[in-house]
């Protein structure tokens, strides 16, 4: 079976907005989107029950994203495409799908994947747009997967309860971080993660056209950035016996009660 | 404008989320707001949505709609957005919404912004206000296209009810074959009891000034009351006197219910970033100088022994009444 | 009286002690194998690099990883932390004709300096001894310059292992054969969870210790090869902060006196210092020998205790804390060293062997000339027909470091601290007379106790910390917060001591620890190990850090 897995590049730590850009910063350090690690663990266990087949990485970022890719590499994928273009910078999520499809054309994997969330922009929806422009089936907020018959049945809680679904391969899937316990990389794994192949694509090699990509290929725009709001007449008071009452009629007022 | 809001139901009742979503469009003014419902046996519903500010409700009803899939919603609400050139679309953030939104944004092409917790009208343009980095910086966000394509957060908005009615109008149900591909087996089969920490609208949350394990129980009662999950701090966790699965912040769950009811938590930054983005905070703390009382909404200097129990007989009171 | 020392740490030596034990082909071989990715320890890597670059069959036979490095952080620098300001004499020479100093990721050179005694009030200030003069020196962050470092040794064809804890000594036949890295995945009780991943055996020809303060390793191959000296190793502990201000800073700043007590009883020594970095950004620290005494007395509140000091709260004015750590110092300088820094197929460097001169303040460029020399010594161990495993192979590097101006420095200087007591910051005549008579005065050398044998006193001082406004002043969790750390809690216990103990020591533990790590129960002392940064101050006063899971621990950048 043949797996990709779409991965990102988020800051190490304290992520800031470049005031300038109004973009994320991305100068500083990089790391595998912690999400992003239960995405690839699922992949290796699902090419180890059926015994053979393919991990691949997919992501798009600049191009010491491969730094990234290697502590995914060193879980055990087997190699990782990284679309690096400076015409991509800025790409919504327009653009990013559009440009992440025409990756996956090319691998043609049985089964897709992605973690739950980016932990910088706290995008959460990626994957829905790649199945669209892919026109396969897509299941997000995973569970639990099994694979038999050609078919992955996923298990996956929302709002009200769990649901089960049922979709035939190829499938992209989105897992949630509940799903299982990322592996850490072996000393071996991390030793031989230099030595497998980690390509490096431009947008015109995956045939993307310049006004699909970058800030001309998206369809958002950034104004500005600005301070929370304060929390609003926020207050404190002594309890002379009576506090209960003060919150009970402070809920009520908000209708919280 | 003309703006569409996606009416989310589930059994026979539109979401709050949705209808919340939709008061805050009919706001918004220069047109008409309409709604849609996709679903199965879901022609009802549209009425009910009229209550709620909309002018016109489309709805699709199709038996294979039955099943919350996000894929043949998609293929309804493109070609409604197509047939009508409707130019905003506007979700309640769910499992679901958030997968018809993005399909919706690739299949037209269309700007989709995220996590909003606000829409408004600036100098002509349609501003959205997402707060990013743990809600450390506001983000005015904008559209360069239409139609666009706005997701809020979940509780950002309060349904309006102005008691209208809406036109109802039948839309055609044309689903492309691999959106029906993936099949609902199973659906909705509840496994726990009570809300989880992450789904739940209230959380009661308890920390070391509670004394100790045995005082969990008034925090469990109130959770119960406001109908709730209890959250725990890591140094009451550490302490063995709550699971871990129950942990709030930096090392634990992060949270944003709509309430959120501090016990005898100190606030340190490691427990604030896992629920700071929560709705409204309620703090009950001995010690006046506690930095919880900086960020909460109403902070109550007192024996958490004495307020809490209190407080849940007055909510329970409530309920009976 | 209680006194550390009367409860020590169910600590084994012999349990970090083994024989490679993995089957052949689980096994991994590399050449040279250095523990830390510290200033030493990427000197040395970098070295080697230059020095196999012009022998190619020697890297041959070092086989597919010739230079390897160990870091438990999550990557080069993220346990890095000093004040500091460095004196460049060691890089350059590290990277002559190869790297110029403007190429070095410094906040400038030391333009200007001020030495301080302060009273609650006032600042008075005083000449600086001769030995703290910084002129030609540069202003640095550690981690900063480390991670810079690394660059340069993977370029240099060294590879780099973070997140990765050499947990024991491999030692077979006599001689060091390498380490055994520290299993990941283990619960609370040191279960293994689901995701287990065991250690494995690192076998290496050659292995350099450069773990720096408090190196876990380092101690035991001390014990293990009988190479501790006559006199044990003192610490300090720091703790600082990195603020940005609104108002480039000058100058360099030492400050001596308040909030430091006086009197003898308390043996309070110690000292501030305050260092631009660049123009809006400053550092600041609090620095005091760990023989205290007072159960009360915390690092980290004092350094709190000092920004309301009027000279310190000028600086800050307007500005906003982006960073916190701590560490400790070893500050038994020449008279701690052990014997000697070699045994077979093993080379100890850096602050792990105590290379650090207190009364200049100054570590760092005797940390790179040490790792230089350890990989020229090395180097000559694997040239044909030799082998670093035979006893005195590797002494070759304690020679060169006697004949280095690292060991002329620590001569000179060796009697200041002891003779102040102990003391990070020396002013006045005996320092000068030391300095005049180039270490000729005194003529008797002093001695030094373990900090754990202080007995232990305690008075009302924590009654005039500040209490924190988050704004100019902090308590100990939001600092945890402010270094990086997001250890997972369930990791298993690092930290080795005896949980019984009295109300006295298990209360000195809880405030000195600038983490949170400790809490002083009626029984004893918990622990909560997940807060910890590492910093080692335990280790001195009667309980013992041994290394916890790679990948944990602060996430320092700016330190």
């Amino acid at each position: 079976m043949k797996i990709a897995v779409c991965v990102k590049q988020v800051p190490e730590g304290d992520s800031r907005i470049d005031p300038g850009t109004k973009r994320l910063d991305r100068g500083g350090e990089g790391a595998l989107n912690a999400f992003d690690a239960n995405a690839v663990e699922e992949a290796l266990r699902l090419k180890d029950s059926t015994g053979e087949g393919e991990v691949v990485l997919l992501s798009l970022g600049p191009a010491k994203a491969q730094d990234a890719l290697r502590k995914a590499l060193a879980m055990g994928a087997d190699r990782a495409v990284l679309i690096s273009d400076d015409a991509a910078a800025g790409s919504d999520l327009v653009a990013t799908s559009y440009a992440l499809a025409k990756a996956l054309e090319r691998e043609s994997a049985d089964v897709i994947l992605f973690g739950q969330q980016a932990g910088d922009s706290d995008g959460a929806v990626l994957w829905a747009a790649v199945a669209d422009r892919l026109r396969l089936p897509v299941v997000s907020q995973a569970a639990e997967i099994t694979h038999a018959g050609g078919k992955l049945t996923v298990k996956r809680q929302t709002e009200f309860g769990y649901d089960v679904i049922e979709a035939p391969l190829p499938a992209v899937v989105a897992v949630s971080d509940a799903i299982n316990e990322p592996r850490y990389p072996s000393l071996k794994g991390i030793m031989g993660a230099k030595s497998k192949p980690q390509e490096t694509v431009t947008l015109s090699d995956l045939r993307v056209e310049a006004d699909r990509a970058g800030e001309q290929g998206s369809r958002t725009e950034v104004y500005a950035l600005n301070d929370p709001p304060a929390r609003a007449d926020s207050k404190k008071i002594d309890d002379d016996g009576n506090a209960a009452q003060v919150i009970f009629d402070f809920l009520a007022e908000k209708r919280l009660v | 404008m003309s703006t569409l809001v996606f009416l989310e139901h589930h059994g026979d009742e539109l979401l709050k989320g949705s209808l919340g979503v939709l008061a805050k469009a009919a706001t918004l003014g220069g047109g008409d707001v309409a709604g849609v419902v996709v679903g199965s046996g879901v022609r009802t519903l549209a009425d009910g949505a009229g209550k709620f500010g909309a002018a016109k409700v489309y709805v699709a009803d199709d038996a294979q709609l039955e099943a919350p899939l996000p894929q043949p919603r998609v293929d309804v609400i493109a070609r409604l957005v197509r047939d009508t050139g409707i130019d905003t679309i506007l979700f309640g953030n769910s499992v679901l919404t958030a997968d018809v939104a993005a399909g919706l944004a690739a299949r037209l092409d269309a700007g989709i912004n995220w996590d909003l917790v606000d829409l408004v009208q600036e100098d002509g343009k349609l501003v959205g206000k997402r707060p990013a980095l743990q809600d450390s910086v506001y983000v005015d966000v904008g559209w360069t296209s239409e139609p666009r394509i706005a997701l809020f957060r979940s509780g950002s908005f309060d349904p309006n009810e102005t008691g209208g009615s809406a036109e109802v109008e039948d839309v055609a149900v044309e689903l492309e074959d691999f959106s029906s591909a993936a099949r609902m087996v199973d659906q909705a089969h509840e496994e726990s009891e009570g809300p989880s920490i992450e789904d739940a609208p209230v959380i009661v949350a308890g920390g070391r000034g509670l004394g100790g394990p045995e005082n969990f129980t008034l925090v469990e009662e109130l959770a119960k009351a406001l109908g709730g999950a209890v959250g725990a701090t890591r140094a009451v966790v550490d302490a063995g006197w709550y699971p871990y699965a129950t942990q709030v912040g930096q090392t634990g769950k992060t949270v944003a219910p709509k309430l959120y009811i501090a016990c005898g938590i100190s606030g340190a930054i490691q427990h604030k970033v896992g629920m700071q983005s929560s709705g409204v905070i309620v703090a009950i703390n001995k010690d006046t100088n506690a930095p919880i009382f900086e960020f909460s909404d109403l902070g109550v200097v007192g024996d958490v022994h004495e307020v809490v129990p209190k407080l849940t007989e007055l909510v329970k009171q409530r309920k009976s009444s | 009286m209680t006194k550390p020392a009367d409860f020590p740490p169910p600590f084994r030596t012999a349990d970090y002690v083994a024989a490679p034990s993995d089957p052949p082909e689980e096994r991994i071989d590399v050449g040279v194998l250095i523990v830390g990715a510290g200033p030493a320890g990427l000197a040395c890597a970098i070295r080697l690099g230059q020095l196999l670059e012009d022998a190619p069959e020697i890297r041959e036979r070092l086989g597919e990883v010739p230079v390897a490095i160990l870091e438990k952080g999550k990557q080069a620098g993220s346990h890095l932390l000093s004040g500091a300001v460095v004196n460049p004499r060691a890089l350059r020479r590290l990277f002559k004709g190869r790297k110029r100093l403007d190429e070095m990721p410094f906040y400038g050179p030391v333009e200007h300096e001020s030495v301080y005694f302060l009273t609650q009030k006032s600042a008075l200030r005083i000449p600086a001894p001769p030995t703290m003069r910084n002129e030609g020196n540069y202003v640095a962050s550690l981690s900063r310059l480390g991670r810079w470092l690394a660059e340069q040794a993977d370029e240099a064809g060294a590879m780099l292992l973070p997140e990765t804890a050499a947990e024991k000594l491999l030692v077979a036949d006599g001689r060091a054969r390498g380490v055994r890295t520290g299993d990941k995945g283990r619960g609370r009780d040191g279960q293994p969870l689901g995701n287990f991943e065991p250690g494995s055996d690192l076998v290496a020809k050659v292995t350099v210790l450069a773990e720096g303060t408090q190196g876990h390793l380092t101690g035991v191959a001390l014990d293990r090869f009988g190479l501790a000296g006559e006199n044990p190793q003192v610490w300090a502990l720091g703790v600082k902060e990195v603020w940005k201000v609104k108002r480039p800073l000058d100058r360099v700043i030492h400050t001596m006196g308040w909030p430091l007590r006086p009197g003898a009883k308390y043996r309070e020594f110690g000292g501030s210092f305050i260092y631009p970095m660049g123009d809006d950004m400053l550092t600041l620290g609090m620095v005091v020998g760990l023989d205290y005494r007072d159960v009360e007395l915390s690092v980290h509140d004092l350094l709190q205790e000092l920004k309301t000091h009027p000279l310190v709260r000028k600086l800050l004015e307007g500005g906003e804390r982006v960073a916190w750590g701590a560490k400790t110092i070893p500050e038994g300088g020449f008279l701690a060293l052990p014997k000697q820094l070699h045994a077979p197929g093993l080379l100890i460097v850096g602050d792990g062997a105590g290379l650090v001169n207190v009364p200049a303040l100054k570590g760092i460029h005797y940390a790179i000339e040490s790792g230089r020399l350890a990989a020229e010594a090395a180097f000559a161990s694997l040239q044909r027909g030799q082998t670093p495993a035979t006893p005195g192979a590797l002494a070759g590097y304690d020679e060169a470091l006697r004949q280095s101006f690292v060991w002329k420095d620590l001569q000179e200087v060796r009697n200041m601290r002891p003779a102040f007591g102990r003391g990070f910051f020396l002013g006045g005549a005996l320092a000068g007379a030391m300095t005049a008579t180039k270490g000729r005065f005194p003529r008797r050398d002093l001695q030094l106790e373990c900090d754990s044998d202080a007995d232990l006193i305690r008075t009302e001082r924590a009654k005039s910390y500040p209490s924190p406004d988050g704004k100019l002043t902090f308590d100990k969790l939001s600092s945890v917060f402010a270094s990086g750390n997001k250890t997972r809690d369930e990791q298993a216990n690092h930290i080795v001591l005896e949980r019984e103990v009295p109300q006295d020591l298990a209360l000195l533990w809880e405030r000195m620890c600038p983490a949170q790590v400790y809490e002083a129960t009626e029984t004893g002392v918990d622990v909560t190990p997940s807060n910890c940064v590492q910093c080692g101050a335990i280790t001195a006063k009667g309980g013992r850090l041994t290394p916890p899971e790679g990948g944990s621990g602060p996430e320092y950048k700016l330190t």
